[in-house]
């Protein structure tokens, strides 16, 4: 990782390096090089997994051998099967209270990363700012850097809940910015908005001219709190790219498959980078996704397996002395390990070696996740309860020394 | 239904500690509900699921479909209470349907089974036919499948 930002000439010993400067400045994710080291070690208890635990329920996966055996091994139109957009489009409506034309208003892409990056590119011009919140998923900043735009973070804080106000956004905002994006319920800190908040950013948004990008990857798993999604806002689905998939809710990581819903014009742009990168969606993923949306049961049985396993891990963590709020959302869990002179990566590091406990050190969610740990609560429940043992043993023998 | 029960129905082994962490009660006041729900008999009991098919035991199990004929006053009830009293019946089930009455029944061997329905069900005065069914193989009893899937495994960190 050179700091250069041009190519630099060939060094005398090794070979030219090809690679674009402002890619090189781009750090590899965190969670990548933890990744390393717990890879290489035998029975690791791993709560630093960020997907279900759940296979995909049997009546998708039937559907999607079905589909399979039906011979739909073929290419789709470039927005996406229009049987699968319409069910989308009712779902959303259902479930946020916005309306999605599923002729125009609705593109099926390969999981929120790509709609994600696709929303991105359609709406940055080289130069141009976009703020988000932090801690949060490791793709944000690096997927504005590729679109040349200038990733700009707001630090969310524990105090808070780790949900973003209005007054944490116009302290980072300028001439120059251009959108925000929001992720709420929030991976790593499982944050998530009220009402009131919602509507506050909303007029932010709008005084300042920015679109919102809006990724809902975890609304399905929402616990006491309603869901609160800035698209439903009045006047807020006009400068709004409401990003939503399957991974999470219905346990379907591996389809890849996620949505885009914005304006027309917004959905014709993204149409357009989405044809040339991409073509379509995987058939099997979207008749498999057609299936998903007939019931709501599944993702009802998750949320509530979730939520007590959320019950158990923070109930659990507070008793050992990892001070953490309860996430009203998605199923992370963001205790406070700050009181033990370490830093989260130390602390993840020497919790790993002592006691073959994986969790992903906060640090590798921004810089204000220094101080965290995040614990990824969808594991068998099990597991669970040996790693709060082995994890309150270590904490125990931490406060001794 | 009452997350508590949904819970024990699941692993009737979790602790009064692990479920009140779950369901964010005190550990009394789980210790208080279950004792209630054995007291009123909504909890009826726990037993283990077992797989036999792995066992090196002699045992079969048979699904009888009886038509009886109900009983002024009594109706079907008097008549399926009888069966259920017998120890090698294991279930009995009132049915909508071509017969009335459903039972499960196990013995040592096919014979034993066989004798039993011939002998102790036919005979029972309002007992007009049976059909006798014998299990050959347990794959999901009790929500629970009896051979182990391969899961396939997850990364050990992801985002």
């Amino acid at each position: 990782m050179s700091g250069s930002k041009s190519h630099p000439e060939a060094k005398k010993t090794g070979p030219r390096d090809f690679v674009a400067g402002y890619l090189r400045d781009i750090p590899r994710s965190g969670i990548r090089d933890f990744f390393e080291i717990v890879s290489t070690r035998k029975d690791v208890i791993s709560l630093g997994i960020g997907e279900p635990d759940f296979v995909t329920p049997w009546h998708i996966r039937e559907q999607a051998m079905f589909a399979l055996d039906q011979g739909a091994t073929t290419y789709t139109s470039n927005r996406g099967l229009i049987e699968l957009r319409r069910s989308i489009s009712t779902y959303v409506e259902k479930m946020f209270g916005v309306n999605y034309d599923p002729e125009s208003e609705i593109l099926i892409t390969v999981g929120v990363s790509e709609a994600l990056d696709l929303a991105i590119r359609a709406i940055i011009e080289p130069g141009d700012e976009v703020l988000y919140h932090e801690p949060c998923f490791v793709s944000y900043a690096p997927e504005v850097r590729f679109a040349h735009g200038i990733p700009v973070a707001v630090s969310t804080r524990r105090e808070d809940g780790f949900r973003v106000t209005r007054r944490m956004l116009e302290e980072k905002v300028t001439s120059r910015t251009r959108a925000l994006i929001l992720n709420f319920p929030t991976n790593p800190t499982g944050a998530t908005l009220t009402q009131h908040d919602v509507e506050e950013i909303s007029a932010f948004a709008k005084e300042h001219d920015l679109v919102v990008i809006t990724d809902e990857i975890y609304s399905e798993l929402t616990y006491e709190n309603d869901r609160t999604s800035i698209a439903a806002v009045p006047g807020m689905k006009e400068r709004t790219i409401f990003l939503h998939g399957f991974s999470k809710g219905w346990a379907m990581t591996g389809f890849r498959l996620g949505y885009a819903c914005s304006t027309p014009e917004l959905s014709e742009a993204m149409m357009k980078i989405h044809q040339y990168i991409m073509m379509c969606a995987p058939i099997i993923s979207q008749l498999a996704a057609v299936e998903a949306l007939k019931t709501q049961a599944d993702t009802e049985e998750m949320r509530s397996s979730y939520e007590k396993r959320r019950n158990f891990i923070c109930a659990a963590l507070n008793e050992m002395g990892l001070p953490c709020h309860v996430p009203q959302g998605a199923f992370y869990v963001f205790p406070y390990i700050g009181d033990y002179g370490l830093t989260s990566k130390e602390f993840a590091l020497r919790l790993l070696d002592e006691e073959n406990v994986a969790c992903v050190p906060g640090s590798a969610f921004g810089a204000c996740g220094e101080g965290f740990l995040r614990c990824a609560y969808a594991t068998d429940l099990e597991e669970i309860k040996e790693a709060t043992v082995r994890m309150a043993r270590f904490v125990a023998r931490l406060r001794k020394r | 239904m009452d997350e508590l029960l949904k819970l024990l129905r699941h692993n009737a082994l979790e602790s009064p500690k692990n479920l009140a962490r779950m369901l964010n009660l005190t550990e009394e006041a789980v210790k208080t509900k279950i004792t209630d729900y054995e007291r009123t008999g909504v909890i009826r009991g726990y037993q283990a699921i077992v797989n036999t098919d792995q066992l090196d035991v002699s045992l079969v199990r048979a699904v009888i479909e009886i038509k009886v004929t109900p009983e002024r006053e009594g109706g079907f009830n008097r008549l399926a209470e009888r069966v259920s009293k017998f120890t090698e019946v294991e279930s009995v089930w009132l049915m909508s349907g071509t017969y009335d009455l459903l039972a499960i029944v196990t013995g040592r061997d096919l014979k034993e089974v066989a004798f039993f329905v011939s002998e102790k069900l036919a005979t029972i005065e309002g007992i007009v036919s049976t059909a006798t069914h014998f299990m050959l193989k347990t794959y999901k009893s009790n929500g629970v499948l009896m051979e182990v899937e391969k899961t396939h495994e997850r990364l050990k960190v992801s985002p």
